[in-house]
């Protein structure tokens, strides 16, 4: 493979803190929500490029594994995500904060 | 440059640039179709690491499914212009420096660690652990007990977004 491996981990590791970035300087949930599904992303990237280049297929199980947790992850966290909207009518997550004293 | 190099270039291109412009849109519904654009150029990256199952199943599960329900529930609740003003000022450009740091350091890490010169990428081994065939039986033979409790977490998933999504809950 031509490409170097490190090419490849820094996309993820940017990836990754385009993602924190997100997090952090978004105030509406669902980007929030989003971005927490990008950092997710450039997990599975360096699992896919460390199994391709190790020629091992343990890291693309992995990936299929975080897929499946993933999925589960956005339909509890969108159903959160309506619940509190029915009740705040806000999406604003600073002024979601009925958990804090 | 090898075609492999290109089109390395290309999808990371389009993965980083939309990763950028998702997280500064204002608009959600623009924010998710770039996440979108973001997840299929990841499927092309993983196409040029020779692994088709994961490549089919991020556009799959992650572009058709996950974001499809992220924009219906973008679309169903009450679109608002988001308030940029912070509690405590100063505070995003804090968290982008914070966020540019670390991203340094990693990068710093990975090619001071460099490994490249440690791992030796064997082509034909490559191409075979990426198959449907090799996924395949992996999952059915030494991963069937995290395969079926998979199963099983879909399930309570499922159940628990309906108790939660259902009216008078809270």
């Amino acid at each position: 493979m031509p490409v170097p491996i490190e090419y490849y981990l820094v996309l993820s590791a940017f990836m990754f803190f385009t993602g924190v970035a997100g997090v952090l300087t978004r105030r509406n949930a669902i980007v929030v929500f989003m971005s927490v599904e990008l950092m997710l992303n450039s997990a599975n990237l360096s699992l896919v490029t460390f199994s391709s280049y190790l020629g091992n297929p343990a890291g693309q199980l992995f990936v299929f594994f975080v897929m499946t947790v993933a999925a589960a992850e956005a339909a509890v966290g969108l159903a959160i995500i309506i619940a509190l909207f029915r009740n705040k009518l806000t999406m604003n997550i600073d002024e979601i904060n009925i958990l804090k004293w | 440059m090898s075609i492999e190099l290109i089109l390395f270039i290309i999808f990371g291109l389009v993965a980083a640039v939309s990763g950028i412009l998702m997280i500064t849109r204002s608009n959600p519904v623009m924010s998710a179709l770039f996440l979108i654009l973001n997840f299929g150029s990841l499927a092309g990256l993983y196409i040029t690491l020779n692994a088709q199952f994961i490549a089919v199943a991020e556009v799959i599960v992650y572009a058709g499914a996950i974001m499809v329900l992220f924009l219906f529930v973008i679309m169903l609740l009450r679109p608002e212009h988001e308030k940029l003003a912070f509690k405590i000022p100063g505070i995003k450009t804090f968290s982008i420096i914070i966020a540019i740091m670390v991203f340094f350091q990693l990068a710093y890490m990975i090619f001071f660690a460099h490994p490249g010169s440690i791992i030796k990428p064997d082509v034909a081994a490559s191409i075979k652990a990426g198959t449907v065939e090799t996924i395949g039986r992996e999952l059915f033979t030494n991963y069937v007990l995290p395969f079926e409790a998979a199963g099983y977490l879909l399930l309570a998933a499922t159940i628990g977004a309906v108790v939660l999504a259902k009216k008078k809950f809270v």
